[in-house]
């Protein structure tokens, strides 16, 4: 296993960070969110990364996808986190892309997987149904009724949830193990509410009351329904605390420029030991939380049975520095820091919001005492 | 079969051959260790024959050349041997300061008769090397060092005292940094020499740690003789093999840490916390462990992806320092959480088994590995200044 980036993902990386870099700045968000857009995302910049092959990074090629595997999503994810694209990327593109890709059958495949590659339609996955993330408290219940089910339940904070056009959902059977179902969001006795979040994203609650589901809405390649939403979420995960990596990496290197340029005392408020001894610890913290992101992405796609606890070390890990990072750049940006002209504080706000979804570093941490038997 | 899969091979069948018994336990604590030098009393025969097989093979010092008594592995057949060596347990035949710091200071800078004569004596574990570096008035800021050299022709004369020298009562040489050029600027005055801990005027003193025990000593030069071809590098550029050195001081330091076996999930299994599933009691206390876990698991990843970069190519340079800092931090963590894990059983200082106080000891000993070496603080001002390139103040 090599942590050095292979040439072929150094690309990904260089034309990634260009095209973002020109296309969804931090000034993109900023616009998102004061025209109050409903959906969270731009769908042109969308569309046009489906033309580049991005959105099937995970798909096989047989279903329109480019299959270069997990360690190139979090690359792309890691450089949304720089200029904190917002895109359906994560859910679309990650989340149900696994799901259809390891639970979906043949015909489900070959419907669904080629119009996520595409972009052509957005792919949303509901799991939470309580404040804080935990995938095993699952109410929401499909109901067999004759060929299909009927699924009642609520969930909350679907992250593009809103925009999205299919969604996938986990509910609890009738033998009470999991099973996830591909739901059309118009569906009668579908409502969906749209939540707006302090990172300017566009969630949304949903209530499924009596919903009526045919036999094929189930992933029914894999028996074991439980198993198949971990490694979904886990890779979720992986590629999540790349992008939180990449948040982290950014708002230390805005905080660097600052604290080089920025005067008093008839100096650079670099020069101070105070905040240089702070500097170098951050760096030190975004290098360790830059291995276990690696490790994590590259297990996933190498030795996926060993991938889950150095995911959920990455997942602690990325949550903890990325807030560190940004809590610490408002600080030594001081008083502009605080404004919501300067760009620092939507750093802030977002690591927040990505720490939260998918698991904290709180769920992080049982999750590897859990894992090593402690 | 690939060339490195039968030298592998080759190592295998050596090793089961030539490796005793009794060293492929591992070492309990330092008192384990085989440190070499003329004064050396070896634990057993065993421990003599490992360390003379291996020394003839050169495999104490895989990867130095051949002609210097080193082994002329190449990187991978050396980490075939390291791995080879795990894989049954052995300890390590020799450590060294000889090893890990002079040694790569004389490949670097050394000529070519320093090298012949000084290091084959090193892997065969016949001298034992001291550092004397820090000085009551020089410690993080070790270029203010005042030990001087005053020059009498064909020899110096030196005078002065160090500190921190690890183990000179039982050293046969050490490698001091001297002051031979009092007008030149702080770092440019500096001289690396070389001098026999039996020469006239040379004294030592050990000096008792909160651990109780003595692995460093004060070393005293009054009006010592030292020859000029007893220097490496050139006279006033001392500076440049210090730092050298050191470089390779922090990645050890950085890596192995006293007592890395402590463990503290053994720990509280030990002191009967856990609940019939085997779990820690206490769930704070559980918390903690995972979190160091955690920490623990990016720095080995963060060591392994150094290496790789290194070998693509890519400078190592300041970022031993990052390593140095994080490294010894968290094995200070570790041995406070192994502590807390043990309660009172950690506290024991002295009891009926040899072992009985080794965490205590190992934990006090841990408080200064972020200490050497540098401190931590130094660490952050490296980083601070050429990683991160910030304002001098």
């Amino acid at each position: 296993m090599s942590y050095i980036l292979s040439e072929e993902e150094q690309m990904l990386r260089d034309s990634a960070q260009a095209f973002l870099t020109e296309k969804s700045p931090v000034s993109e968000l900023r616009r998102l969110r004061d025209e109050g857009c409903k959906d969270g995302f731009r769908h042109a910049i969308w569309k046009e990364m489906g033309e580049m092959g991005w959105n099937g990074v995970v798909i096989p090629e047989e279903y329109g996808g480019v299959d270069m595997g997990y360690t190139a999503a979090g690359i792309i994810l890691q450089e949304m986190g720089r200029t904190l694209a917002a895109t359906p990327f994560l859910a679309s593109s990650v989340l149900c892309a696994t799901a259809l890709r390891y639970g979906g059958t043949d015909g489900q495949k070959s419907e669904h997987l080629p119009k996520i590659a595409t972009g052509e339609k957005i792919y949303a996955l509901a799991v939470d149904e309580k404040a804080r993330h935990n995938a095993k408290h699952i109410e929401t219940r499909a109901t067999k009724d004759g060929n299909g089910f009927r699924l009642s339940g609520q969930k909350r904070f679907v992250v593009c949830g809103n925009g999205a056009d299919m969604l996938i959902v986990a509910a609890r059977m009738d033998d009470e193990s999991i099973g996830l179902f591909l739901v059309d969001p118009e569906a009668d006795g579908i409502e969906r509410t749209l939540r707006r979040s302090v990172d300017s994203h566009a969630p949304a609650n949903i209530n499924f009351d009596d919903v009526k589901l045919d036999g094929d809405a189930l992933l029914s390649e894999t028996e074991d329904g439980s198993a198949l939403l971990d490694l979904v979420l886990d890779s979720g995960r992986a590629c999540l605390a790349a992008e939180q990596l990449g948040l982290a990496e950014e708002a230390f290197s805005r905080t660097l420029d600052y604290i080089k340029e920025r005067d008093q005392f008839g100096q650079k408020i670099g020069s101070f030991q105070g905040l240089q001894h702070r500097a170098a610890h951050l760096l030190t913290e975004v290098e360790m939380t830059q291995s276990l992101v690696v490790k994590a992405l590259r297990q996933l796609d190498e030795a996926p049975s060993q991938a889950p606890l150095w995911i959920a070390a990455a997942k602690a890990k990325a949550t903890k520095v990325s807030r560190l990072s940004s809590s610490e750049a408002i600080q030594m940006h001081g008083g502009v820091g605080m404004t919501d002209e300067y760009e620092i504080g939507f750093f802030y706000k977002r690591a927040q919001a990505a720490g939260e979804y998918l698991g904290d570093d709180a769920w992080g941490t049982s999750r590897v005492a859990e894992l090593s038997g402690f | 079969m690939s060339e490195i899969e039968s030298f592998r091979s080759d190592v295998r069948i050596w090793l089961e051959a030539n490796c005793p018994d009794s060293m492929r336990k591992p070492m309990k604590s330092e008192s384990d260790i085989c440190w070499g030098g003329k004064r050396f009393e070896f634990s057993s025969d065993d421990q003599k024959a490992w360390l003379d097989r291996m020394a003839e093979k050169g495999w104490t010092c895989p990867v130095w050349p051949k002609e210097y008594g080193g082994g002329g592995l190449s990187k991978d057949e050396a980490d075939v041997l390291k791995e080879e060596m795990n894989r049954i347990k052995a300890r390590p035949p020799l450590i060294s300061f000889g090893i890990w710091m002079l040694g790569p200071a004389l490949l670097k800078y050394g000529t070519e008769e320093q090298k012949t004569h000084y290091l084959p004596q090193i892997t065969r574990g016949e001298i034992r090397w001291a550092q004397g570096y820090s000085e009551p008035g020089a410690g993080s800021d070790l270029a203010a060092l005042r030990c001087k050299g005053d020059d009498s022709g064909d020899h110096w004369v030196v005078n002065g005292q160090k500190v921190w020298t690890s183990y000179a009562d039982e050293c046969d040489w050490i490698f001091a940094l001297v002051r031979t050029e009092p007008d030149a600027p702080k770092h440019l005055g500096i001289s690396f020499l070389l001098i026999d801990m039996t020469w006239k005027g040379v004294s030592t003193k050990p000096i008792k740690l909160i651990s109780g025990k003595s692995p460093f000593c004060e070393t005293f030069f009054d009006d010592v003789k030292v020859p000029k071809t007893n220097i490496v590098h050139e006279a006033g550029r001392g500076w440049d093999v210090a730092k050298y050195l050191l470089s390779h001081e922090r990645a050890n330091i950085a890596g192995g840490g006293s007592g890395a076996q402590m463990n503290p999930v053994a720990a509280a299994h030990k002191s009967g916390e856990v609940d019939p599933d085997g779990r820690l009691l206490d769930p704070i206390l559980r918390a903690d462990v995972a979190r160091l876990t955690i920490d623990a698991l990016a720095f080995e990843t963060t060591l392994q992806r150094i290496k790789d970069q290194a070998e693509g190519g890519q400078g190592v340079g300041a970022k031993a320092s990052m390593l140095k800092y994080y490294g010894t931090e968290l094995n200070k963590r570790r041995h406070e959480l192994n502590m807390s894990a043990l309660g009172s059983d950690g506290l024991l200082w002295e009891g009926d088994n040899p072992d009985d106080g080794d965490p205590a000891r190992s934990w006090l000993r841990s408080r200064a590995n972020s200490i050497e070496g540098g401190t931590s603080e130094i660490q952050l001002n490296i980083l601070a200044k050429r990683v991160l390139e910030l304002p001098g103040g």
